[in-house]
């Protein structure tokens, strides 16, 4: 139960700007988060249309794991943030709000879940592995290694990308790693806090 | 090993598990037709509380509803040692956002916090949000967590309700039932919504069951719509066999997922196939207490573990003619039957899947 399990690679996306174990690899302007997610998109040259029909939260998470993933793995999905899909929430209750202007969106509605944005990362990376999507009010630093240390420890996956995607209208913070048994850096609370 | 010691369950069948599983026994269901233009601007069926819910001033209608499933649990079972509160639900109080934005009530940490508040949990709870997977997921987690040694006992809560949020949402996407839900029928049309709440206690110590195996696998092929070929749910299961060390015609029973869409039920088919499970007994509650979203997963698993510890599997109510293009046995009458080894599964939306078996002890 001893065994020490690893932080491989890390991606940031705050203020615009997508970080990479700490170096940024990309940077933008004042931009919206949806106009940053596409320049984002297109200067990480990621071909995949289906991007433009996700909602912010995907997008977020979408990006940062684009930077740590590789196909059809048995990497385990363990995402964690604040708002649940509420961002996504907002604007479907619009769609609902006024009785003469009712039209219930099934594209919308759809993204009104936060476990949607690791189905997108499934679909995209062949990952018939294990997901799961939590809610707390903070980065659970104490979480994340305890959940994926036996994730890994009781063989449910080889690896474990744990993420923090938080978004809700303009304020978005991810911080999506990749935990393995190899590593320079051990996936402990101290490190996270460090880390994040 | 971690060992399920108490639960219950707060529903429109009644108040606590015994009242519930009287109504059940009876062939009573939850679902009614509803003409209600603040909830949906056409007549639609559902399992709604025939009485107001709220008794603690202070909380909504959906926290009245958490404690009135855990209280009794933590009445028996007060908390000692590491305890932890495991919350699952899929939208909340969802009724605290507006077009402006959320209210401070409608983030899930709130809303949990406030339960453990109630209850005097010293630990910070955990929240799992994962569609309509979250009630048999958080049973799954809080199995781990024990056999991991992280906490001694976990306190699962999940809980949703019927509100205009997702009852447009579901009748956007076409997919309300025109009548009761009809699992696995030929002449089913779609989800009948209910709301509800459960409680599990999930422990180190012994108690009426044991976990003894579970998986929860993405199929990876659509956001909403479930795999052609079950492939998630398929190796949920095979994950959760291999883990509880069985094969799998060594399961008495399977409360399935059985939401009365065509893709679902026909996906669910296709993987019991796959699986060689044809002949083992397969109910939905859905029938009784609509699809009751985050809550579902744990509440079928509350009313499977009367069934087994009983003796009797419960029918899948509103099922007739057989309507899904494989074999399988789903329950009519109320059958007779010892039960050791039985199955809980759940699919849903993001591509979300499964399966916790549970062994009887004794």
């Amino acid at each position: 139960m001893n065994d020490r399990f690893y932080i491989q690679n890390y991606c940031e996306i705050r203020n615009g700007e997508i970080l990479l174990n700490g170096e940024r690899v990309f940077s933008a302007g004042n931009e919206s988060f949806t106009d940053f997610a596409k320049m984002a998109y297109r200067h990480l040259a990621i071909a995949y249309p289906k991007f433009f029909k996700m909602d912010k939260l995907s997008k977020l998470a979408f990006l940062a794991s684009s930077q740590l993933l590789s196909e059809e793995s048995n990497t385990a999905l363990v995402f964690a943030n604040r708002s649940s899909s509420l961002d996504t929430d907002v604007i479907y209750q619009c769609s609902i709000g006024d009785k003469e202007a009712w039209y219930p969106s099934p594209a919308v509605f759809v993204y009104t879940l936060p476990n949607i944005c690791l189905g997108e990362i499934s679909i995209k990376y062949k990952l018939y592995s294990e997901n799961s999507f939590f809610v707390f009010e903070n980065f659970p630093a104490a979480f994340f290694p305890a959940y994926a240390g036996l994730l890994i420890r009781t063989r449910k996956a080889d690896d474990v990308l744990c993420g923090w995607v938080e978004i809700l209208e303009e304020d978005y913070r991810a911080f999506v790693y990749r935990v393995g048994k190899e590593g320079l850096i051990e996936h402990n609370e101290q490190n996270l806090n460090r880390l994040i | 090993m971690s060992f399920i010691v108490d639960y219950n369950c707060f529903t429109p069948l009644g108040a606590d598990l015994q009242t519930t599983l009287c109504r059940l026994e009876e062939g009573v269901s939850g679902i009614q037709l509803f003409e209600d233009r603040e909830l949906l601007p056409v007549p639609y069926y559902a399992a709604r509380f025939p009485e107001p819910v709220a008794v603690h001033q202070g909380f909504t209608r959906l926290e009245n509803m958490l404690i009135r499933a855990l209280e009794p649990v933590l009445e028996r079972n007060p908390v000692q040692g590491r305890a932890l509160l495991l919350v699952s639900t899929t939208k909340g109080n969802i009724r605290e956002i507006s077009a402006t934005g959320p209210g401070e009530g409608a983030f899930l940490p709130v809303m949990a916090g406030k339960v453990a508040r109630y209850f005097g949990f010293g630990e910070t709870p955990w929240v799992v949000s994962n569609a309509c997977v979250s009630g048999i997921l958080a049973v799954a987690v809080a199995g781990r967590l024990i056999d991991a040694g992280i906490f001694d006992t976990v306190y699962v809560v999940a809980g949703d309700e019927v509100t205009e949020f997702v009852l447009s949402g579901f009748a956007g996407f076409q997919a309300l039932s025109s009548g009761p839900c009809r699992p696995y029928d030929k002449n089913r049309d779609g989800v009948t919504l209910g709301e509800a709440a459960a409680a599990v206690l999930v422990s180190k110590d012994p108690g009426l069951f044991r976990i003894a195996g579970d998986g929860a696998v993405n199929d990876a092929n659509h956001i909403s719509g479930p795999s052609r070929t079950g492939e998630g749910l398929y190796r949920s299961i095979c994950r959760a066999l291999e883990e509880a060390g069985l094969s799998a015609t060594e399961l008495d029973f399977i409360s399935a997922h059985g939401t009365a869409t065509e893709y679902n039920d026909e996906m669910e088919a296709i993987a019991l196939d796959r699986l060689g499970l044809n002949e083992v007994p397969v109910n939905s509650l859905k029938g009784y207490f609509g699809h009751t979203l985050g809550a579902s997963g744990l509440l079928e698993a509350v009313i499977s573990f009367e069934s087994a510890r009983k003796g009797i599997l419960y029918p899948s109510l509103g099922f007739e003619t057989p309507g899904v293009s494989r074999s399988i046995h789903v329950v009519e009458q109320p059958e007779k039957k010892p039960v050791r080894y039985f199955m809980k599964t759940a699919s849903g939306f993001g591509g979300c899947n499964t399966a916790v078996i549970f062994e009887k002890l004794h």
